[in-house]
């Protein structure tokens, strides 16, 4: 663990103590379940964001996406009748298919990332509401996917599933971004293409692969979101959830310049958000503040890493300097003394 | 790790030959090289050194000719087939992984894996770098960050990567345009040390001086072709140059005192950011060319940067002819003071705007009518500009990232210049451009400094600080470590102020 993860495992005990303090309610089963769900919700999508991030791009369609898949996997299993698990596996070779577009044009007609991925997010919400007619695309009375709906909506143990599903999906994120050959590419990448294409890296097929994965999870927590709500608004459904995932992932140390971050980090982020979000419920605060205390919270993160990380590299610095004067002060003695 | 197990390379070049578009880039240019032996590749920017590297490196496909490896005859190489015949390259332009270890750069696109899942063997990887660079002398080891790094140690760490890789031939690109002279002794005594392991080594540089203290032979280039050669007893200075630029190079320039003159720019007591608890007293005076010397890290460009309003002034006092100066860059230089910084292509120009867009910038304000931008004056400005200081551009419509770093850095001058300025701070003004450039931007600072301009000249480059200035001032942590009067100045005398 890194130390800056370390802080901030730090800050979310420190906020979820002075919360729980209180108001008892915040350690309430019902509403740590109910945390616990929406942080398996969000996070599935956070990890998301992180692949790319890493790669110094961004994805803003997320929350578009989040809708269009929603409304194509509800409309698969209710009015087309396909069976839910072909159902899930279409949705997700489609996510598949998004990231391979989005990372494509990326790569090979070097688009910028931003622009690319904004389109996106225009283009499937579009595509979405066109689909249902703007209307809302949900489950009728009598339609029941029991199986389904234990897999991604139960719990077990009191444990839902979605956070389940989540910390499986982190702990092999972190594999590979931390201990995998393909994730060493992705922080080369990131820090810098072209000295990694020098280094013999098919930087195309790197970045390709993150969006990819990015749209891929994004597909998979569009499910649970769909069988979350069950009734989905193609205009509102998801909406900013993209700059959801990016703010998590930027408390947890992902940098957008690219090459830094740690999957612990991005989980940490992201339970702190949620956690800011409940303690505006739980604390009485107007919910209509909820966005700005969560800006509030992710400005002062960042001000704080960025403070530090200026001190360290400054002392780095210094300690290089000093350990050069040393030797080149060693080699002048050396050369006064053999005159 | 790899004691002799592959042969010394035996490699020539026979005529080869690379046509761009409107331009010869290697004409007819034979050039061998071979295990054990150290060749010097020098030429002018444009004489097509980087064209040569580029076709060792099968990056590019020569018109004709050939390349023949240890007998075998070759018309042309992938980057493949260069890497598998042990040819590796040490860039100019160093850019190391700062996000990852000293191992992981070492090994990058090379990972080893162990497992089923293939995960990466970090403890093997530091096992096979460590003998790497204890064969270097390296201060850092395996699992350093490589962020902490200074860029002597980068440079090695590049060199580390090389090894790896069972270089037989190693090509230098200007390993040492960023380092101090100690570092630059360190690489040298490295790159003796590969040649007596076999290694073939290929070095390019504009500094002279190190060809002569590690080459065995020297090729040069001109305009695409070979304009001679050298053997180890044939090396000196003057004929290289000669071979060069074709022509007698201008001298060093006499030295002046001035301590007559009246003082121009007073520092008294300014501290900046980086040196917190330091205080810098310097004077510069009219007409007088100010070297100021020291460790790369000894605060110098802070200094720079802090008169000219760039970063804060966190005490102390700056006065120009007499007057305060202001703190903001604006005022500064309406004051009559101009910077030429250290990255030319970062903070010395636009590099997308056009030759005429850079030189008029500063001077736009002046010229403009109604807030309109005289179009006419700016490109008088220009032309101006393009004869006074024989800038090789031929259309000042085209964008100053086409020119040669030669070009570009008189561009940078010559907007300033534009500014009639009674003060003018250089920061490394002749890094990585070649020698008949650095001869002119020496005469531009000297013409300058003939009418009365004060010049502080920050350099890395001993023989510039030693030659051009008239007196030199040594930083050392931040602080002025002493002052070297025209007659004091000698390299030994630097290094002792600059290490404190």
């Amino acid at each position: 663990m890194q130390k800056k993860d370390l802080g901030l495992a730090v800050l979310v005990l420190v906020v979820a103590t002075v919360v729980a303090a209180i108001n008892p309610r915040f350690l309430s089963p019902i509403n740590l379940a109910n945390t616990a769900n929406l942080i398996g919700l969000y996070g599935l999508f956070t990890i998301a964001e992180a692949f790319v991030i890493v790669t110094a791009g961004i994805e803003l369609s997320v929350g578009s996406v989040i809708a269009l898949v929603g409304v194509l996997f509800v409309d698969l299993i209710v009015v087309q009748e396909v069976p839910w698990p072909l159902a899930m596996i279409i949705v997700l070779i489609l996510g598949a298919v998004l990231g391979m577009i989005h990372g494509l044009l990326v790569t090979r007609l070097k688009l910028q990332p931003f622009v690319v991925t904004l389109c996106g997010l225009l283009i499937y919400r579009g595509i979405a509401r066109f689909y249902t007619k703007d209307g809302t695309a949900g489950f009728s009375f009598g339609d029941e996917f029991p199986l389904l709906e234990w897999l991604v909506s139960g719990r077990t143990g009191g444990v839902p599933h979605s956070i389940m599903a989540f910390g499986a999906v982190a702990v092999v994120a972190w594999f590979v971004l931390h201990r995998t050959v393909f994730g060493r590419h992705l922080f080369a990448v990131g820090k810098n293409a072209e000295a990694a294409h020098f280094a013999g890296i098919n930087t195309t097929r790197v970045i390709v692969l993150a969006y990819v994965i990015c749209m891929v999870l994004t597909a998979l927590s569009a499910i649970f979101f769909a069988m979350y709500t069950r009734s989905i608004q193609p205009s509102s459904h998801g909406n900013f959830y993209e700059l959801y995932g990016i703010a998590a992932a930027v408390l947890g140390g992902f940098s957008l310049r690219g090459g830094e971050g740690s999957v612990v980090g991005a989980v940490l982020g992201v339970i702190l958000l949620q956690m800011l979000q409940n303690l505006v419920n739980l604390l009485g605060i107007p919910s209509s503040l909820n966005f700005a205390v969560m800006g509030g919270v992710i400005l002062i993160g960042v001000i704080t890493d960025n403070q530090v990380a200026r001190y360290r590299s400054r002392r780095q610095q210094a300690k290089a300097l000093s350990a050069l004067e040393t030797s080149m002060r060693a080699e002048l003695l050396a050369a006064d003394r053999s005159k | 790790m790899l004691k002799d197990v592959r042969t010394r390379i035996d490699l020539s070049l026979n005529r080869v030959t690379k046509v761009y578009p409107g331009v010869i880039a290697l004409q007819n240019v034979d050039m061998s090289i071979r295990g054990g032996e150290v060749v010097g590749l020098i030429g002018e920017n444009g004489a097509g050194k980087s064209t040569l590297m580029k076709v060792l490196g099968g990056v590019i496909v020569p018109d004709g000719g050939a390349i023949v490896i240890d007998g075998v005859q070759l018309p042309a190489l992938t980057p493949a087939e260069a890497a598998k015949q042990g040819i590796a390259f040490v860039h100019q332009e160093l850019n190391p992984f700062t996000n990852l270890d000293v191992a992981a750069n070492v090994l990058l696109g090379r990972e080893k894996t162990s497992g089923p899942f293939r995960l990466l063997d970090r403890a093997g990887m530091s096992r096979d770098v460590e003998p790497i660079l204890r064969r270097l002398g390296t201060r850092f080891g395996p699992d350093d960050s490589v962020a902490a790094l200074s860029l002597a140690d980068q440079q090695l760490l590049e060199i580390a990567r090389a090894l790896s890789m069972a270089a037989r031939l190693v090509i230098f690109d200007e390993p040492t345009a960023s380092l101090t002279l100690a570092e630059t002794q360190t690489l040298l005594e490295v790159i003796r040390q590969l040649k007596a392991e076999g290694v073939a080594i290929l070095f390019i540089t504009h500094r002279l001086t190190e060809i002569e203290a590690v080459a065995d032979r020297v090729v040069v280039l001109r305009d695409g072709r070979n304009a001679g050669a050298l053997a180890r007893h044939e090396i000196d200075r003057d004929r290289m140059v000669r071979m060069m630029i074709g022509r007698d190079a201008g001298q060093f320039f006499e030295k002046h005192d001035h301590a007559a003159r009246e003082p121009l720019l007073e520092i008294k007591g300014l501290t900046t950011t980086a040196y917190p608890d330091a205080r810098v007293d310097l004077t510069v005076r009219a007409g007088e060319i100010l070297g100021l010397a020291g460790l790369v890290g000894a605060g110098r460009t802070e200094v720079a940067r802090a008169v000219f309003g760039v970063d804060r002034r966190l005490a102390g006092q700056v006065m120009l002819d007499g007057a305060p100066l202001p703190d903001t860059v604006a005022g500064v230089i309406s004051a009559g003071l101009c910077l030429v910084p250290e990255n030319r292509k970062e903070e010395g120009l636009f590099l997308d705007f056009s030759f005429a867009e850079n030189i008029s910038l500063p001077s736009l304000a002046r010229m403009a009518r109604a807030g309109f931008v005289d179009r006419r004056g700016e490109t008088g400005l220009a032309e101006h500009a393009r004869h006074n200081f024989s800038i090789k551009a031929p259309v000042l419509t085209r964008a100053v990232a086409e020119l040669s770093g030669g070009n570009q850095q008189k561009v940078v001058l010559a907007k300033w210049l534009a500014m009639d300025p009674k003060m003018m701070i250089v920061d490394e003004p002749t890094r990585g451009i070649d020698i008949g450039a650095k001869a002119e931007v020496y005469r531009v600072m000297q013409s300058l400094a003939g009418n009365g301009v004060g010049i502080l000249m920050i350099s890395s480059d001993m023989e510039e600080v030693i030659g051009v200035s008239d007196r030199v001032a040594v930083m050392c942590r931040g602080e002025v470590a002493g002052i070297l009067g025209p007659n004091e100045v000698t390299e030994e005398a630097i290094l002792h102020l600059a290490v404190g």
